[in-house]
């Protein structure tokens, strides 16, 4: 898939990603740039390679000893896998939240929020506070938890587990924010909450979301990358992908005749 | 694959041209009562109307059904398509019923001496309506591109007939009242047509993706597509 290269509008320029897990190839030489300040859905059937590349977007891939990386990744000018640059700074940059909530059950909420801010050194109770307020905001999680900060993270909702890993990603203030199928555990209200969430949220952020649910990454999403086999079939316009694609392909996946 | 929804596309495809039949006999009908002065004929068109305004409803319901499931691509463009194509199988009903009433008024009248040529403005708006029904049956875009110019014939037709019959009411005044009913009666084949041009854009639409409304080139796909 052909991407011009230094788009200014990219907040994350992908250029021959290829990323391998022993000998096998799970994503073979994509080139795609992401939007900054817009959501990028990634959608595929199953072992297609989208998960792999959105772990491959923050090095999280890295913690599976046999995987290793092909090509380049740069955010916003900054090459992520430069020897000079580490994994940890990099997540800190990229946050990720998982399809399953995953709240640290001994903390309370206050303290899931400001974990990422505690390890980084922050200690003044008054901005982990100050921040915590406006991350809840941030994730619409706030009204809900504001009168029980100190309540167990796992006593919320499955829904609002999922907002508070949100707004844990978001309190380190990343400038990307990956997810992958953040909603698919959850009811259809506590969905939709998600994905009025990512939508308000890309006025701030960059979000690339994977997902299996078509109509979430239609509802929710600006642009839409295609992924088969380790290869990105076609990537463009939401709209486009989902009424008109370009490659037979997708139109055989987003039609429901394979996948 | 013969999977549910597919066969729920496959039941709008079905209904959709059965409405489709109905309203060219519609307009068949509508015609030979015209020219046969056959009252009787005139009513009966009129009566079927209903026949083809409860396909809309139906075709609408079923619509609606199929958008709940949300199909994507190409079956997003077929549901919709069909909407709309339902919607221009109704007018061209409604425009048969407009010739039966002029049909059913001017044979309780004495016959105008005038060779207008409808039955071959009729012959062409139908010709383009069935042409545009096999390109979406067959999922011929270019087929129903080239049924688009063929529109301005018609429109041309109509506007030497409407001369025809304005000179016409000049030198007999008497006539006014028959020719005005021949007028519309001819206007409505005109709108027949129309609705065929519509129905071969919205086929271009549904199997190249390419909205060819309200555009200057018609006849050109702009690159292949999946689509179909």
């Amino acid at each position: 898939m052909a991407t011009e290269p230094n788009n200014p509008t990219a907040a994350l320029t992908v250029r021959g990603l290829t990323v391998f897990f022993g000998d096998r190839a799970a994503v073979k030489n994509v080139s795609i740039d992401i939007t900054a300040k817009a959501v990028t859905a990634i959608i595929g059937p199953s072992g297609c390679g989208k998960s792999t590349f959105l772990r491959a977007l923050n090095r999280m891939h890295e913690l599976n000893p046999d995987a290793r990386m092909e090509g380049q990744i740069h955010l916003f000018g900054d090459d992520i896998y430069s020897r000079t640059v580490e994994s940890v700074t990099v997540r800190r940059r990229i946050g990720m939240v998982f399809q399953k909530s995953n709240p640290f059950p001994t903390m309370s909420i206050f303290e899931n929020v400001t974990v990422g801010l505690r390890l980084n050194g922050l200690r003044d109770r008054k901005i982990l506070a100050e921040r915590t307020e406006e991350s809840l905001h941030m994730a619409a999680l706030w009204d809900e938890v504001k009168d029980r900060l100190n309540a167990p993270a796992v006593s919320l909702s499955g829904g609002q587990q999922q907002r508070l890993c949100i707004a844990r990603a978001l309190a380190v203030q990343p400038e990307v924010l990956l997810m992958d199928e953040p909603a698919s555990a959850l009811d259809p209200l506590a969905t939709a909450k998600i994905e009025d969430l990512i939508v308000a949220l890309k006025k701030d952020y960059t979000i690339v979301i994977v997902t299996h649910n078509m109509q979430q990454a239609a509802r929710a999403s600006d642009f839409t990358a295609f992924f088969y086999l380790g290869e990105l079939v076609e990537f463009g316009p939401t709209t486009k992908i989902f009424t008109s694609p370009a490659q037979k392909r997708t139109e055989d996946y987003v039609t429901g005749r394979f996948g | 694959m013969d999977n549910h929804f597919e066969m729920g596309l496959d039941a709008l495809r079905q209904k959709l041209l059965t409405m489709a039949s109905h309203a060219e006999t519609a307009v068949n009908q509508s015609l030979q009562a015209l020219v046969q002065r056959d009252h009787d004929l005139a009513l009966r068109v009129k009566e079927n109307d209903r026949v083809i305004d409860q396909f809309e409803v139906e075709i609408d319901d079923l619509v609606i059904q199929l958008l709940t499931k949300a199909p994507l691509a190409s079956n997003l463009r077929l549901v919709t398509v069909a909407m709309k194509i339902s919607q221009n199988l109704e007018r061209v009903g409604d425009e048969a019923s407009k010739i039966a009433k002029r049909a059913r008024d001017l044979s309780q009248e004495p016959p105008v001496k005038l060779n207008l040529d409808l039955p071959l403005m009729a012959g062409m708006a139908l010709a383009m309506l069935k042409s545009s029904l096999d390109a979406f049956v067959n999922k011929d875009p270019i087929a129903a591109r080239a049924i688009i110019p063929r529109d301005k014939e018609v429109d041309a037709l109509n506007k030497q007939i409407h001369e025809i019959l304005a000179q016409h009411m000049v030198a007999h005044p008497d006539t006014i009242g028959r020719c005005l009913n021949w007028m519309v009666a001819c206007k409505s084949l005109e709108r027949i047509a129309d609705h065929a041009k519509n129905v071969a854009e919205e086929v271009v639409y549904l199997y190249e993706a390419q909205d060819i409304r309200h555009t200057a080139n018609k006849s050109q796909p702009a690159s292949p597509e999946a689509g179909a």
